[in-house]
C-alpha cells in the first residue's frame, strides 16, 4: 500500500514543478546596490513597482554593503565571470568604470539597441554631464545624486539676534554670525562633513576654479591636480585658523561631523543635501538650509555646485534579451512619478526635469522648506568646464590622501600650502599610475 | 616479546598528513604565491589589462615617505598592543588565580571580550571616546583635558591600542591562567616557608615557569597586532588623523579593497609577510633561548 502513495507524491511533486515552470520563464535582472536601511527599502519598492508593471522580467535588488564594498563585489564578480546586470557605483568610481572597456555596456548604447526612447536632455545637466563621455553620450544611468548645502540652527540664530530666515551667504558672514552665536552660548561655530568633496571639490566648482587640468579630467587621463592654487590655500588656511576660537571644528572623516550639529553643539554644518532626512530626524531644534558660503574676493559670483552619489552601470556579457529588460527598467526608473517619489522620500535630487516639475506641482517644496536649496544651487548657472564634475582615476585612494593631508592641517603639523602641495604631488603620482594601468 | 608498536606502512603517514598539507597549500601557500605574482604586475581593477613591471610596485613603496612612516606607526602600535595585552592579562590572571570565592564568575567575565568581533570592539571604544557624543571626553573636559582623536594623532593611537589590546586580553588571560594552574603548589609553598614574599615568589618562581606560555603568547600577539587589527582601525580612525594610525595591514586593505590598486596592495602584503617571517625567526632564535621548558 505504500508504493502507490509514493507514486502520488512523485506525481504531486512533478505537478508543482510544472506549475512553477512559467515563473522560471521570467528573466531575472540582478541589481546590486549599496543602499542600506530605509533607503534599501525604497530600492526594493522601486524594483517591486517595476515587476508589477510587466511579467517578462523580474528585477532582483541585492544589497552588497556600502559603496566601496558594492563596487569591489561587482568587480570581483566580473573577474570570476558572473557579474550582475546592474551595479550601483558611486561618482568617484566613474573613471574606473569608464576605463573598463569591454566590461561595461554604456547606457546610451543599451537604450539604442533595445529601442527604448531615451533623451539625455530630460536629465538635469549637472547630473547627466558628470556621466557623459566627451561626445556627450551617457555612460551610466543617474540614480541617486546629491550636492552639499549649508545647514544652520534657526533657534540659535534667533537667540543670537540674527535673522533666522537669512543664512549667511559668504564665509565672512559665517564668521560674523558665529561671533554672535558664540556670545549667545553656542561654543562651536560650524563643522563639515565630507571634507574633500565639500571644502575642495565643491569649493572649486562653486568658485569656478579648476580642480585639475584637462577640464577636471574629462578631457583625458593625462590630467593633473590644481587644488593648491592661492584661493584653495587661503580657504583651507582660514578654516585651520578658525579652529583656534572654535569658529570651525573638525568632526572627523566621512559625515561624522553631522553629530556635532545634530547635538546642537555646532550652529552650522556643510553636508550633503541627502543628509536632510537624518538631520530632521535627530535635531531637536528648528533648522534651515542655505547655499554653500563663498568668498566674494576670489573674483567670480557663485557658479554651481557638483554632485555626489551614484549611478547604475550595466555589465556586458549577458544574453541580449536580458538587456531589453534592463532598458525597460531604466525607462521605468526615470519616469517622473518614480523619480519624484524617490526624491521626496530620500532627499536625493530629482534627476530629471520632469520629476522636478512634478514635485513643484505637488507643492512638495512649500510643504518642506529647505529641500529646494540644493536644486537651486545646482542649477544656478549652466555648468562650465570647472563645474561640470570631475573624473580622476584612483580617486578613492586620492580622497584618502586628501583626508590625510587636511588632517595634518587641522592638527597643526602642516600649513595649508604645504599640505595642498603635497596632496597635488601624491595625487598626481596615482593619476599617472592609473593612466599607465588603463592603457 | 616485542611490546613497541611498529608501523611499517609507507603510505599511511602521508595519508594522515595529507589533510593538513592540503589546507596549508590551499589557504596559505597558494594565496602567498598569488600575492607574490600580483606584486610584480600593474593591473586595472577589472583585470582587463596587465603589465609586468618588475619591482616598480616595491620601488614606489619604499620611495614613499608616507609608507616609511607607516612602518614606524606599525612598530609603535604592535609593541604597545603586545605589551599592554600581555601585562594586563598576566596581572588579571594572577589575581584570578588567587580568588577563592566567585572565581568562575570573574573568569567568565574576563573571557567575554574575546567573542566580540574586532569591528564591534572598535565601535564600542569609539562611542566611549567620541568627541561629540562620548562619555569619557566629557569627563576629561571637566578636568581640563581636551580629547579629540579626530585631530590629535597621539590620542588616536592610544585609542586604537586600547581597543585592540582589550580584545586580546581575554585570550592571553586564558593561557596565563592555565599556565599558572600548572605550576606545582609545592614549589611556591616551599619558597613561602623559606621566607620569600609574594613579589619575590612571583619573579623567581612563577614568572620563569610561565615563560613557555609567555613566549607563545608573544608570538601570537605580535601576529595579531600585525594582521588582525584592521577591523578596529577601519571602524575607529580609518588610519587617520593624518596617517597617525595607518598601520601596514590597514594600508593593504584600503589600497587593495577600497582603492582597487591590486599591484600596490600585493607588494605591501609581500613586505608585511617578510616582516612577520623575520620577526618570528628572531623570536624563535633569540627570545626562545631564555625560555625554560
Amino acid at each position: 500500500m505504500r508504493f502507490p502513495n509514493r507514486l502520488t507524491l512523485a506525481a504531486a511533486l512533478l505537478a508543482t514543478g510544472a506549475a512553477a515552470a512559467p515563473a522560471l520563464a521570467q528573466t531575472e535582472i540582478q541589481w546590486w546596490h549599496a543602499m542600506g536601511g530605509a533607503l534599501g527599502e525604497r530600492v526594493a519598492d522601486i524594483a517591486a513597482g517595476f515587476n508589477a508593471t510587466q511579467s517578462d522580467y523580474k528585477v532582483v535588488p541585492t544589497n552588497k554593503g556600502n559603496y566601496t564594498e558594492n563596487m569591489t563585489a561587482g568587480i570581483a564578480a566580473f573577474r570570476s565571470g558572473k557579474p550582475p546586470h546592474i551595479l550601483q557605483v558611486f561618482e568617484v568610481g566613474t573613471a574606473t568604470m569608464m576605463s573598463a572597456k569591454g566590461a561595461v555596456k554604456p547606457v546610451y548604447q543599451l537604450m539604442a539597441e533595445s529601442g527604448e526612447a531615451f533623451d539625455p536632455k530630460a536629465y538635469l545637466s549637472t547630473v547627466a554631464g558628470y556621466y557623459m563621455d566627451p561626445d556627450g553620450n551617457m555612460l551610466s544611468m543617474p540614480f541617486n545624486s546629491s550636492t552639499p548645502v549649508l545647514y544652520y540652527n534657526k533657534d540659535a540664530f534667533q537667540k543670537a539676534g540674527l535673522d533666522p530666515d537669512q543664512p549667511p551667504k559668504t564665509w565672512a558672514e559665517v564668521a560674523e554670525a558665529v561671533k554672535k552665536t558664540q556670545a549667545a552660548g553656542y561654543p562651536c561655530g560650524f563643522t563639515t562633513a565630507w571634507q574633500s568633496w565639500i571644502q575642495l571639490e565643491n569649493f572649486s566648482a562653486w568658485h569656478n576654479l579648476p580642480i585639475g587640468t584637462k577640464a577636471n579630467g574629462f578631457g583625458g587621463l593625462d590630467t593633473e591636480f590644481m587644488i593648491n592654487s592661492q584661493a584653495h590655500v587661503k580657504h583651507i588656511q582660514q578654516l585651520a585658523d578658525w579652529q583656534k576660537d572654535k569658529t570651525f571644528v573638525y568632526g572627523g572623516r566621512r559625515n561624522n561631523g553631522v553629530a556635532l550639529f545634530n547635538s546642537g553643539e555646532c550652529v552650522m554644518l556643510t553636508e550633503s543635501s541627502a543628509g536632510y532626512a537624518s538631520v530632521k530626524k535627530s535635531a531637536q531644534f528648528d533648522f534651515g538650509t542655505g547655499m554653500l558660503p563663498y568668498w566674494p574676493d576670489v573674483g567670480s559670483p557663485p557658479q554651481n555646485t557638483i554632485i555626489g552619489g551614484a549611478t547604475l552601470w550595466v555589465f556586458d556579457g549577458h544574453p541580449a534579451d536580458d538587456y531589453k529588460g534592463v532598458a525597460k527598467f531604466f525607462t521605468y526608473l526615470s519616469s517622473p512619478e518614480v523619480q519624484a517619489e524617490w526624491h521626496q522620500g530620500t532627499g536625493y535630487l530629482p534627476i530629471t526635469l520632469g520629476a522636478y516639475e512634478l514635485s513643484k506641482q505637488q507643492g512638495f517644496y512649500e510643504k518642506n522648506p529647505g529641500t529646494e536649496t540644493a536644486l537651486k544651487q545646482m542649477t544656478l548657472n549652466p555648468p562650465t568646464e570647472n563645474s561640470r564634475g570631475l573624473r580622476f582615476g584612483n580617486f578613492v585612494q586620492i580622497r584618502d590622501i586628501i583626508n590625510e593631508e587636511l588632517e595634518a592641517v587641522w592638527g597643526g603639523s602642516k600649513s595649508a600650502q604645504q599640505a595642498l602641495d603635497s596632496t597635488v604631488e601624491r595625487g598626481n603620482k596615482l593619476l599617472r599610475k592609473f593612466e599607465r594601468a588603463s592603457k | 616479546m616485542e611490546k613497541r608498536v611498529v608501523f611499517n606502512h609507507r603510505v599511511l603517514p602521508y595519508l594522515l598528513l595529507a589533510p593538513q598539507i592540503v589546507i596549508t597549500l590551499v589557504f596559505f601557500i597558494w594565496p602567498a604565491v598569488q600575492a607574490l605574482k600580483q606584486s610584480v604586475l600593474l593591473e586595472d581593477a577589472f583585470g582587463l589589462s596587465s603589465e609586468f613591471v618588475w619591482l616598480d610596485n616595491f620601488a614606489d613603496l619604499f620611495g614613499d615617505p608616507f609608507y616609511m612612516a607607516s612602518l614606524w606607526t606599525t612598530a609603535v602600535f604592535s609593541v604597545s598592543v603586545a605589551l599592554l595585552a600581555l601585562s594586563a592579562a598576566l596581572y588579571l590572571a594572577v589575581q584570578a588565580d588567587r580568588v577563592v570565592r566567585g572565581a568562575m564568575a570573574y573568569k567568565t567575565l574576563l573571557i567575554w571580550p574575546y567573542a566580540v568581533a574586532p569591528a564591534v570592539a572598535g565601535v564600542l571604544w569609539l562611542l566611549l571616546f567620541s568627541p561629540a557624543l562620548g562619555l569619557l571626553p566629557h569627563l576629561l573636559r571637566d578636568v581640563g583635558y581636551e580629547w579629540n582623536h579626530n585631530v590629535k594623532g597621539g590620542q588616536a593611537m592610544v585609542l586604537v591600542v586600547i581597543a585592540a589590546s582589550w580584545k586580546q586580553i581575554s585570550y592571553n588571560f586564558l593561557f596565563f591562567l592555565a599556565g599558572l594552574q600548572a605550576i606545582p603548589r609545592s614549589l611556591i609553598e616551599a619558597a613561602a616557608i623559606d621566607g620569600a614574599g609574594p613579589a619575590r615568589r612571583f619573579w623567581t618562581i612563577v614568572f620563569p615557569l610561565l615563560t613557555p606560555t609567555t613566549f607563545f603568547l608573544l608570538v601570537i600577539n605580535v601576529v595579531y597586532a600585525f594582521f588582525d587589527t584592521f577591523g578596529i582601525i577601519h571602524s575607529v580612525t580609518q588610519g587617520g588623523p593624518a596617517g597617525a594610525t595607518n598601520i601596514l595591514v590597514y594600508k593593504v586593505f584600503s589600497d587593495g579593497f577600497i582603492g582597487l590598486d591590486l599591484g600596490g596592495s600585493a607588494a605591501q602584503s609581500v613586505v608585511l609577510m617578510g616582516i612577520v617571517i623575520a620577526l618570528t625567526v628572531v623570536q624563535f632564535r633569540y627570545v626562545e633561548r631564555r625560555v625554560h621548558y
